[in-house]
């Protein structure tokens, strides 16, 4: 094979503006217009890249993305991108690409001895192979393969550039802008209607580019240009170049990726690198047009064999010919017409193989003109070469064989519509013996066909389902179905998937082994299974199948055809929802207050809160940490709980609709006051605790963890709406409404004196613990008081308005300075939460009863309320399943760790003695060393047993002493204070 | 995929959260262990029309029934979940009246 530029030139390239590029770190020239392929053919390339298996020599063989043999890695460092197909990469000045899959180069590759152990690589090899023994598999075979069956490689850096979501509406979406679609367009464009046109490629056109039509007497060229301008100049048409339509979804939407800026060397600035559409559109008309079938013979991947629509594309799109002396191997028409375009556009035909007898002379003739020769009634036995594509083996018509000399072979076995788009939905596909493919049955709802891809596939046609008439030039597209010329001993191997490597040899043992659906040849052999997605393998593949399990093709069935019809990179899915912005970050209230004070920060949710609260000289979060605990406990701390949920319930039956919510009943919770709730599933399970605090007969307010603020509020409306409607209640999400901080420690009460305005009573008798109130604090501004304590300290909570969150925490840093006071954080909340034994998340994760919590008597209730009969299961409230518990380390120096499971003393530290895991620690200053909370086997009956803690993941195993789940004040003296 | 939201219109299907299945109903407190169970853990799996709870979180906080087809994702109807709750009512009612009709002419 030794391609060449055509001094012709080509409809798409422009010979005045040549272009750089390196291929494989050699330099090459191309011309403005050129695909990475079509440059590199016509620079006389023609081993493009390697086999995934045996690593043989393979060249072009396709004009679009189904090319399944030059796969290339496009640009250098971070913007490294491999798989790229080679057809469908816009050449570039300065363009940088690397052949795949081969060591150490392209021309010279040592796995290639793969080849050569072909009986071993056969259907099902890695199933045979990489079987035993199982410990070599993690050692040695999956390091192996993937080191053998590398495609492309990644950058491993993060990716420069940016990407974008977006969504666009219209009535009509069409995609393909070939001959079909740009009428089909212009026709709704005329109507007023609102059109998004969609092209895979740079320009309008599709086949019209690159083939020799004429309409009208004009070219096919000009005739879509001229299309295009209307379109361009209506009011309501937007057209998207170089966008793929890869999905059909539920709604009318469809899934298309836009690449921006991929026929760029760098994106310029502020411009995405590719953009994710959703397309919802009121109908659609797919104009996706056909994809060449090729045939199955002997010596069918040698470089040089191309499919024959490819060859005719690249010769009149980019005047790029593939070979000197080019010959066709075709069962249908539209071969012939190639070869005359072929012909027209300056190639030197040898021959047209044709195994149909009853060839219409008109195509012939083109052939006979053009001293080439038409071989109507042949068969091609088989393809010569060493490097490259050297000579055809044909039977000829009249008995006898000829070989005929040639570097470049185009094939044609018929064209398969491209349906795809019309079946994601989950429509089959049904068999056509006219066109002797898969064409589209039953089509969704709003969803039509049109040109190829409807199986229409002359233009006189298209124009005529498009409700107009146009003269064209000569068309025929009879066909004979042709599927495969069987090998002999010698001849060679016939590759039915050229990526994956699939002959028709490992179909025939798939099928003697029993994989004879579809859909295990698939998986047996792998084919169709590689990233060009078997576009010219599946068709012959199954027909193969068919004709050896002596059924038909539709028999044999066609495997499910799901988006995205080309690779999309989850970064355009992702668009700018990446790093930092990966979701939307929530900042609580007092945000400015954390960062003025360089408070370290972790997301908790979708909150971004304080963890701790440093100061200059400390080196290490412990020490923050503790200091805060500490301070805490001995003077005053304040702390954001604003991210809390809070719902208020308003309503005649807000308590009885309460108690139906809650394990504890509400019901006789007296106005002013608050008490902690826990909230079960209706299969019996906890779901969330908090507090409710009674404002008003008739007005509740209460509070949920922050990650389960959201869920909670659902429930709690699915509740009102769904479950007991009869109830009159009103229910309101309040969490971003209200700022809450928490005051705790011994001088919280003295802190606070000084900010809540004269005349409220904060002694012990006037608001005791869990009193409510509502007041006005910082003069005048309305505030909730709560007597509520999580650190076990004397506590309060006060809630003002969220704007005034801010403000609030300023004011009691400055109101309690002469007591020490510090802000703490999130970690300071979790050490005394775990002294006092307070559950959380990590304790009420879904798998846990309230039983199981200590709280079991909340769950043994008279009255309904959600979860309360299946919370009464025996495997529920067994205490074999484990008691919440404190652990403390025997060496006190000892450090816990989460997640630790708990074992008896004695025994092997195997499952069968498994009593309960650690569920969370942390370091107490307060007692001086490491303490934990976990769930242990009947643990309320063990305090002061020695079990051990064993970690094998991180290499624990520590003795530690059960206690009660209260480190600090048990008695609950200093909340009283 | 789409849902129009009685009170709102046309939205997005992201804009909802799903729930499951609308037809079990919640038993009386007092109905045992076995109906709660059949209640929280038994479902149809229909290939065809299933009424379903969505909830509208982004934008009324309405719960609503969606009737939907579990073999196409087409959606038949979307009504309040008030108003499935009624409907239900109205039907228990009648029914109810038609019984005691019944046992009336007897």
């Amino acid at each position: 094979m030794s391609g060449y530029r055509l001094s012709a030139g080509g409809t798409l390239v422009d010979p005045a503006t040549r272009l750089s590029f390196r291929f494989d770190d050699k330099a090459y020239q191309g011309l403005a217009g050129d695909s990475l392929a079509s440059a590199l053919l016509a620079g006389g390339v023609s081993l493009f890249g390697r086999s995934f298996k045996y690593h043989r020599r393979r060249g072009l063989f396709a004009a679009g993305p189904e090319e399944p043999n030059a796969l290339v890695e496009l640009r250098g460092g971070a913007r490294r991108e491999p798989n790229l197909k080679a057809p469908v990469v816009e050449l570039y000045d300065g363009l940088e690409a690397w052949s795949q899959n081969r060591w150490p180069s392209l021309t010279f590759d040592l796995m290639a001895v793969n080849g050569l152990l072909d009986k071993l690589f056969v259907a099902g090899f890695y199933y045979k192979t990489f079987k035993w023994p199982s410990s070599f598999w993690e050692k040695l075979y999956e390091p192996l393969i993937r080191r053998a069956a590398g495609l492309g490689r990644l950058s491993g850096e993060p990716d420069p550039d940016s990407y974008e979501t977006a969504t666009a509406h219209a009535d009509l979406l069409v995609v393909g802008s070939g001959p079909a679609g740009l009428l089909a367009a212009r026709t709704a464009a005329r109507a007023g209607r609102r059109v998004i046109l969609v092209e895979r490629d740079a320009r309008l056109g599709g086949s019209l580019l690159t083939t020799r039509r004429t309409i009208d007497g004009q070219p096919g060229a000009a005739w879509a240009a001229a299309v295009e301008a209307e379109l361009a100049a209506a009011p309501h048409v937007r057209i998207l170049r170089r966008t793929t339509v890869f999905g059909t979804y539920d709604g009318g939407q469809f899934g298309a990726l836009e690449r921006v800026a991929d026929h760029l060397p760098v994106p310029p600035p502020h411009c995405p690198r590719q953009r994710a559409w959703t397309l919802v559109a009121g109908e659609a008309i797919v104009a996706a047009g056909a994809i060449e079938r090729p045939i199955v013979f002997p010596g069918n991947d040698l470089p040089g064999v191309m499919l024959a629509g490819a060859l005719r594309h690249y010769a009149v799109g980019y005047g790029a010919a593939a070979g000197r002396a080019v010959t066709l191997f075709t069962a249908n028409d539209s071969g012939w017409h190639a070869a005359a375009d072929l012909i027209a556009s300056g190639v030197t035909v040898a021959a047209v193989i044709d195994p149909r007898a009853d060839v219409a002379p008109a195509l012939t003739a083109a052939v006979a003109a053009g001293s080439g020769r038409a071989l109507a009634g042949a068969r091609l036995r088989r393809a010569l070469g060493g490097k490259a594509l050297e000579a055809i083996d044909v039977d000829l018509p009249g008995g006898g064989s000829d070989r005929i000399a040639t570097d470049a072979l185009g094939v044609s076995g018929n064209w398969q519509p491209d349906i795809q788009l019309a079946t994601h939905r989950g429509d089959r596909p049904v068999w056509s013996d006219a066109h002797a493919a898969f064409t589209a049955g039953k089509l969704p709802p709003g969803i039509r066909l049109a040109g190829a891809a409807a199986g229409t596939f002359r233009l006189a046609d298209i124009f005529a389902a498009g409700g107009t008439e146009a003269a064209v030039d000569l068309e025929g597209a009879a066909l004979t179905p042709f599927w495969h010329v069987g090998g002999s001993k010698g001849a060679g191997k016939a590759f039915v998937d050229f990526q994956h490597d699939v002959t028709d040899a490992d179909v025939a043992l798939a099928a003697r082994e029993g994989y004879v659906s579809v859909e295990h040849l698939k998986r047996y052999t792998t084919l169709g299974m590689a990233t060009d997605q078997g576009r010219t393998a599946n068709l012959n593949g199954l027909a193969i199948l068919a004709e050896l399990t002596g059924r038909t093709i539709p028999q044999t069935g066609i495997t499910t055809m799901r988006p995205p019809v080309e690779p999309v990179a989850i970064g355009a899915l992702a668009g700018h929802h990446r790093a930092m912005a990966f979701r939307p970050r929530r900042l609580p209230p007092i945000h400015m207050v954390a960062v003025e004070r360089e408070a370290q920060m972790i997301e908790v949710g979708p909150w971004w809160r304080a963890q701790w609260f440093p100061l200059p000289h400390e080196t290490d979060w412990q020490q923050s940490v503790d200091r805060e605990v500490t301070t805490v406990r001995k003077a005053v701390g304040v702390c954001d709980m604003s991210t809390l949920g809070k719902i208020e319930v308003f309503g005649p039956d807000a308590a009885a609709f309460l108690t139906r919510l809650c394990a504890n009943s509400v019901m006789k919770l007296a106005v002013g006051r608050c008490a902690y709730f826990l909230m079960l599933r209706e299969d019996g399970y906890a779901y969330d605790d908090g507090t409710v605090a009674r404002l008003g007969p008739e007005r509740f307010v209460m509070t949920c963890s922050t990650a389960h603020a959201a869920k909670v509020y659902e429930q709690v409306e699915y509740a009102r709406q769904v479950l007991f409607p009869e109830m009159d209640v009103v229910v309101q999400s309040a969490t971003e409404q209200w700022a809450q901080l928490a005051l705790a420690g011994p001088r919280a009460r003295d802190v606070l004196a000084r900010i809540v305005d004269p005349g409220f009573d904060l002694s012990g008798a006037a608001f005791p613990p869990v009193a409510c109130a509502e007041t006005t604090v910082l003069g005048g501004v309305r505030a909730r008081l709560f007597r509520l304590t999580f650190s076990g300290e004397l506590a309060f909570e006060i809630a003002v308005p969220a704007r005034r969150g801010a403000d609030l925490m300023r004011r009691l840093l400055i109101a309690g300075q002469d007591f020490g006071i510090v802000p703490y954080g999130t970690e300071a909340v979790g050490a005394m939460r775990i002294e006092k034994g307070h559950p959380v998340g990590s304790e009420i994760n879904g798998q846990t009863s309230a039983h199981m919590l200590g709280l079991g008597a909340f769950a043994e209730r008279k009255h309904d309320c959600i979860g309360r009969v299946l919370a009464a299961r025996p495997y529920l409230t067994d205490p074999a399943r484990g008691r919440l518990v404190g652990l403390k380390p025997v060496d006190r120096a000892a450090r816990l760790r989460a997640g630790a499971h708990l074992l008896p003393k004695g025994p092997d530290a195997t499952a069968a003695h498994d009593q309960g895991w650690i569920t969370s620690v942390a370091h107490s200053p307060t007692l001086g060393c490491w303490i934990g909370l976990g769930f242990l086997a009947h643990g309320d009956k063990r305090h002061a047993e020695i079990v051990r803690a064993y970690d094998p993941v991180r290499g624990g195993d520590v003795e530690v002493e059960v206690v009660a789940p209260c480190f600090v004040d048990p008695e609950g003296n200093r909340a009283r204070a | 995929m789409l849902i129009t939201c009685p009170f709102c219109g046309l939205r997005d299907a992201a804009e909802f959260t799903y729930r499951g299945d609308a037809a079990p109903v919640r038993p009386a407190a007092d109905a045992g262990e076995a109906a709660f169970f059949d209640y929280v853990y038994l479902r149809d799996n229909p290939a065809g029309p299933i009424r379903e709870h969505w909830f509208h979180r982004a934008g009324c906080h309405g719960w609503v029934t969606v009737t939907r087809d579990t073999r196409t994702h087409a959606i038949e109807s979307v009504v309040p979940v008030e108003a499935t709750v009624a409907a239900e009512a109205v039907v228990a009612a009648e029914a109810a009246v038609a019984v005691e009709a019944e046992g009336g002419a007897r």
